[in-house]
């Protein structure tokens, strides 16, 4: 870093005690300083939003089972069909393009989002955007897999991640987090695949279109009512599990996906 | 320039900042659960020391005695945010994983020690190499704490199986005591009596000791 050694005269004669030169060394500092640090945050910043779009798309790729390790993420991301939902309405949003709509800046936007009442807002999200991206995989016209990204607090932070669901829009494939700050070790190990595989086969929804799906505490009991909605939860991490548990009920039920995966239901898999 | 190599090395072994001045040990037990992760928080480190010693040296004529932390500590946070942007500019998985712990390099007493132990008080390039020679000291510990948890906690190394585990069909049952935290602690403790077995000259005096007092004595 620059010095002030350069500068001669009034200010080296200074004494170095004097509150002259105190206040001289402590701006020059912070000036070189926060000089140094915007440069670098700003010039690096496409780079790490790159960086943080691709690991949301491999995200996306491996929850489909589409990640191939040494792929090119740009290429095998073309097979995901992406569209945006209006949740409100439970129908695609026309016109609109999912890969550059920003569901969390819309949630800060009041014109696209709407705060959430405190007794509905189970997941802890405050607002919610108007709209969703979802992803699509598709074997010819028909719907192979639906990816839907869901949000919740946990314990300490805000969890982002992606629940695939068969073309059904019942049935859970996959289940993913890309983003969280869990204790690691214990919330942390919502991102342990082991754990992440046993919600594969799951049904989100009863008979009655209620999102039962939720990990309890122990082994679900084979062939007890419940246990096809069931998965065994994580020890140690009762209010992780827990915030997993409220963001799949928000973001199943009617305020979420529920409108927009119903209506998929009954148009069967060709939309 | 034998002072110079002096200066460079002496941290390694004679004066490790972790093992001798017993520094630094918090990112020791966070980030060695991986060499990869320890490998990239060296570089780090050592690019931290050598820069925030160079600063402190080049304005060490001019630093006001009762703002002189502050300033050290604005250098070493500006420098540690600069790493911290590169690395998720650059490794973006590798930043991830070791989370806050790049950030925590401010709070790493080897560098505010550094800067006001010895960069306050020497000339530019000396304070370069006492910085780069403490960073390699640190290094040093890091990378065989790593080694071992690496290698016993997961059976593998730099990410690359050595020892197949029992639950992925191979024969090494994992210690898990060495994927937690106090394994690190246990670890330097044996890496510190190691090497003062070795170098005797590094062991403390005793701070008191017991010894028989006669009545008459203490009176």
């Amino acid at each position: 870093m620059p010095d002030e050694n350069a500068r001669k005269g009034w200010f080296s004669s200074l004494p170095n005690d004097s509150v002259a030169k105190t206040l001289v060394v402590a701006i020059g500092l912070c000036l070189v300083c926060s000089i140094v640090v915007s440069t670098t945050a700003v010039a690096l910043k496409p780079m790490q939003l790159r960086n943080a779009m691709v690991a949301r798309q491999v995200q996306i790729l491996r929850v489909a089972g589409l990640m191939e390790e040494g792929g090119d993420v740009d290429v095998l991301f073309e097979q995901v069909e992406r569209r945006v939902v209006d949740l409100d309405a439970g129908r695609f949003a026309e016109g609109m393009d999912a890969d550059t709509y920003d569901q969390r800046k819309a949630a800060k936007d009041p014109s696209l989002s709407d705060a959430v009442p405190p007794d509905q807002d189970v997941a802890g999200i405050q607002r919610r955007a108007r709209y969703a991206p979802v992803y699509l995989i598709r074997d010819g016209s028909a719907i192979e897999t639906i990816i839907v990204p869901i949000h919740g607090y946990g314990l300490w932070s805000t969890m982002y991640g992606f629940l695939a669901l068969e073309g059904d829009a019942r049935t859970v494939s996959g289940l993913t987090f890309y983003e969280d700050g869990e204790t690691p070790g214990l919330g942390g190990e919502i991102n342990n695949p082991r754990w992440q595989s046993r919600w594969v086969g799951r049904q989100v929804f009863d008979d009655e279109g209620e999102p039962r799906l939720r990990a309890i505490r122990g082994t679900p009991v084979p062939g007890s009512p419940g246990a096809i909605h069931q998965v065994d939860g994580i020890s140690g991490a009762t209010l992780t599990v827990n915030g997993v548990n409220n963001a799949i009920q928000y973001w199943f039920g009617d305020d979420g996906f529920g409108p927009f995966l119903a209506w998929l239901q009954e148009q069967g898999e060709t939309v | 320039m034998s002072s110079n190599k002096q200066i460079l090395f002496e941290p390694v072994v004679d004066n490790n900042p972790i093992a001798l001045q017993v520094l630094g040990i918090c990112s020791a037990l966070a980030v060695t659960t991986q060499l990869s992760t320890s490998f990239v928080m060296c570089l780090a480190v050592i690019f931290v020391l050598a820069l925030s010693n160079l600063s402190v040296s080049l304005i060490r004529n001019h630093m006001p005695t009762n703002i002189r932390i502050i300033v050290q500590m604005t250098i070493i946070a500006s420098l540690v945010i600069l790493v911290d942007q590169v690395l998720k500019a650059y490794a973006y998985e590798i930043s991830k994983q070791l989370s806050v712990f790049v950030g925590l390099i401010i709070t790493n007493c080897i560098v505010l020690g550094r800067a006001e132990a010895f960069a306050s008080n020497n000339k530019p390039w000396p304070s370069i190499l006492d910085g780069v020679g403490h960073g390699i000291g640190y290094s040093a510990i890091l990378l065989i704490v790593a080694f071992l948890r690496e290698l016993f906690g997961s059976g593998k190394l730099f990410g690359i199986e050595v020892m197949p585990l029992v639950t992925e069909g191979g024969w090494y049952v994992p210690n898990g005591l060495m994927l937690l935290a106090p394994s690190a602690f246990f670890l330097i403790g044996l890496i510190i009596w190691a090497i003062r077995a070795w170098k005797p000259a590094q062991v403390e005096k005793r701070e008191y000791q017991i010894r028989v007092v006669h009545r008459t004595e203490a009176i």
